[in-house]
């Protein structure tokens, strides 16, 4: 038998060779083999010493208890693809909110108490879907910042100022409709949350320490990441509970 | 109960098989995350959001492979993409850095031999998971699925979507660079 080559030797050290056997014997008679198998074992056990810390059997329960409340949302979207369904999301609650108060206007006579209440579950509904969404991008960029590690050079946030000034435009959208249905709660929390988009989408592409820390402090100030999340998971329930349970709730938001 | 089982209840809407699930796989997705990864906080990251991926796209699961499988294969790609991110704000804060206060990990010179063994070891480790870091993102996940988790290359590259010949070669590649980056390193050891 020739002498092995390598690929040969790491399919043997992981037991994945077809011709094992005949490995195994060749290795015995052949001391560059030998040698040339035993550097590699010795590289990949030591790949084994980076140590991993461990996690004990209440891990499980643990890690439920952190998803438990999101488990049931709809399928999360891709956050690479997220700008390409927002403007469509935020035409559909324009559409909601001007087709609710069009049909008020058009069916005065038939059932005008039940149709707000019809109309204004759905135009609800569908904010709460988007802002939801809205929320959840938002805290992304909020969490990076946030996150970010320090350094001595200057830190690019050019796709975290470009992300919040994509979000502006929505959050404007989304504060002015949540005003108008009268969740003054959520409509707070875009407000503020706007603030700290613009000054994001405002700040240089290239931040020092100090901006970064500015930044943060803006967002820490206002518990705005805090807010955004409460608000995110608030706005996820209200978006799976049937429409006869939130219209008791009214708006507790 | 079967894991079988468990995750056709679990898929019909039924949370407490879901969280046996949980239970049964969260620690090995965590061990795989982390050795992806190289970073605790990203690694329970990737837990939450593998499970949460994964009880949103239950009815996407084939039986075909094993249910941790599938888990892994969800955990990779999410821990890639964590990785390149951070890659991406590492690359841009390297940029802004003068020459001379490059990283000092890279500043090592891997065939010095340490005095102290303590050090010696903290030394392997650090070029251990730099050595990983430097793999290609098929490299790493194929490697590390084979290596640590122990899955077969026809399993990985089943869960990858790679086949497997190409999984093999990312394995071979990956066996390759490590070599080249760790043997004037544990030569020091011997």
């Amino acid at each position: 038998m020739n002498h092995i080559g390598e690929e040969q030797l790491v399919l043997f050290y992981y037991g994945e060779s077809g011709e094992g056997a005949a490995i195994e014997s060749h290795l015995e008679e052949c001391e560059a083999c030998r040698n040339e198998f035993r550097s590699l074992q010795l590289v990949l056990n030591t790949v084994d010493s980076a140590p991993v810390p461990e996690r004990g059997p209440e891990y499980g329960a643990q890690v439920w208890q952190r998803i438990e409340k999101r488990i049931g949302r709809r399928v999360k979207r891709s956050f690479v693809h997220w700008w390409m369904w927002a403007p469509a999301m935020a035409a559909l609650v324009i559409g909601a909110f001007l087709a609710g108060r069009l049909s008020n206007r058009a069916q005065p006579g038939a059932g005008p108490a039940t149709a707000a209440v019809s109309n204004q579950q759905i135009r609800e509904r569908i904010l709460m879907v988007a802002v939801g969404d809205h929320l959840e991008r938002s805290q992304m960029v909020l969490a990076e910042l946030s996150n970010a590690p320090e350094g001595k050079g200057k830190l690019d946030i050019s796709d975290e100022r470009q992300m919040a000034a994509d979000l502006l435009d929505d959050n404007r959208l989304y504060r002015q409709t949540a005003a108008s249905t009268g969740d003054k709660g959520v409509a707070s929390v875009l407000d503020d949350l706007e603030n700290v988009l613009m000054e994001i989408a405002h700040s240089p592409s290239e931040v020092s320490n100090q901006q970064l820390d500015d930044l943060r402090q803006q967002i820490q100030e206002r518990g705005l990441l805090f807010k955004v999340r409460v608000l995110g998971s608030q706005a996820r329930e209200r978006e799976s509970k049937p429409a006869a349970e939130k219209n008791k709730e009214g708006k507790k938001l | 109960m079967e894991a079988g089982s468990a995750v056709e209840r679990a898929r019909s809407g039924d949370s407490d098989a879901f969280r046996l699930l949980i239970e049964q796989h969260s620690r090995a997705v965590f061990r795989l995350a982390f050795r992806m990864t190289g970073n605790e906080q990203d690694a329970e990251d990737v837990v939450q959001e593998t499970f949460l991926r994964a009880y949103r796209q239950l009815d996407k699961y084939e039986a075909r492979s094993s249910f941790s499988t599938w888990l892994y294969r969800i955990a990779s790609n999410y821990s890639l993409d964590l990785i390149r991110m951070r890659k991406r704000h590492e690359d841009k804060r390297e940029r802004g850095k003068a020459a001379d206060e490059r990283d000092i990990l890279q500043t090592i010179p891997v065939n010095t031999p340490g005095p102290d063994r303590i050090a010696h070891s903290n030394q392997v480790q650090a070029r251990v998971n730099e050595a990983l870091k430097e793999l290609s993102d098929q490299e790493r996940t194929a490697f590390v699925l084979r290596h640590f988790e122990g899955l077969s290359i026809d399993e990985i590259g089943d869960a990858l979507g790679t086949g497997t010949n190409a999984t093999k070669h990312s394995i071979f590649r990956a066996v390759q660079k490590l070599r080249r980056s760790l043997e004037p390193l544990v030569s020091t050891a011997r």
